[in-house]
């Protein structure tokens, strides 16, 4: 699944990262909690979340996260945006709820990936 | 190959700059051509830390050593100290505040996760006076 298709699946509006569309996603992780994401390690990762500050950014540049994807019809501030921008993030946003978002990358045939 | 060694102060009332300085040393290591595993456990380990300076401690100082066979990570902040450091380490145990929790954190996953990503850890800690946790990570 590349980031454009999820784009599409989810309905989302590409605030930056329109170039990385092409980008391979392998796995999906969905939480508003920064540590739970950290205690998760897959490659090429997704984040599905409601939490709209820098510490998004962080996290996911820490992981080696390929594409944030906020929901409930949350947009970042553009400093987020640009700090994402900097750091070679695509970033989504859809109006979809996280269990329905969660739900259609699911169907789609997107895994969690087990931690380690 | 003498080692490297590189100074950050974190900011203590700034929680959006929280992750500079590992995101700094993310890129350093990623210039020097380290292993990416290695250099994920190390941003991880460190991210994590740095948050916990943050939001428990009003920051403080890392000290990072780049040597060929470890990078080694000190971070000594002046906080309140770790009350209990078994329930400290178990997973979900957390003393954050309602209000860390609205930020992504305080999950009790902070040590928890600092064990995990380094090979080698050890918590100094003083009730009042403050605490420095020691992280080593071994290169490949």
């Amino acid at each position: 699944m590349t980031i454009g298709d999820i784009k599409n699946f989810l309905n989302a509006d590409v605030l930056c990262g329109e170039d990385l569309l092409d980008k391979e996603v392998h796995t999906a992780c969905g939480s508003d909690m920064m540590s739970d994401v950290l205690a998760f390690v897959k490659d090429q990762s997704v984040l599905i979340t409601g939490l709209c500050n820098p510490q998004t950014v962080r996290t996911a540049e820490m992981m080696d996260i390929v594409c944030i994807c906020f929901v409930r019809g949350k947009v970042p501030d553009e400093a987020v945006i640009e700090l994402a921008r900097q750091r070679g993030l695509a970033i989504l946003a859809t109006n979809m709820r996280m269990f329905e978002a969660c739900g259609i990358l699911y169907e789609k045939g997107l895994r969690g990936g087990a931690s380690h | 190959m003498s080692s490297l060694k590189f100074h950050y102060v974190v900011d203590k009332t700034d929680f959006t700059r929280a992750g500079e300085a590992s995101s700094d040393v993310k890129g350093k290591l990623r210039k020097m051509g380290c292993d990416p595993e290695v250099i994920r456990k190390v941003a991880i380990a460190m991210y994590e830390g740095e948050i916990n300076m943050v939001i428990h401690a009003k920051g403080g100082v890392i000290d990072v050593e780049i040597t060929p066979t470890d990078i080694i990570l000190v971070l000594k902040d002046n906080g309140p100290g770790i009350a209990d450091i078994e329930k400290a380490m178990q997973a979900g145990y957390s003393t954050a505040s309602e209000n860390i929790r609205s930020l992504g954190f305080g999950a009790g996953m902070g040590l928890p996760n600092m064990k995990k990503y380094s090979d080698e850890m050890n918590i100094d800690t003083v009730l009042g006076v403050g605490t420095t946790v020691t992280m080593v990570v071994h290169m490949k």
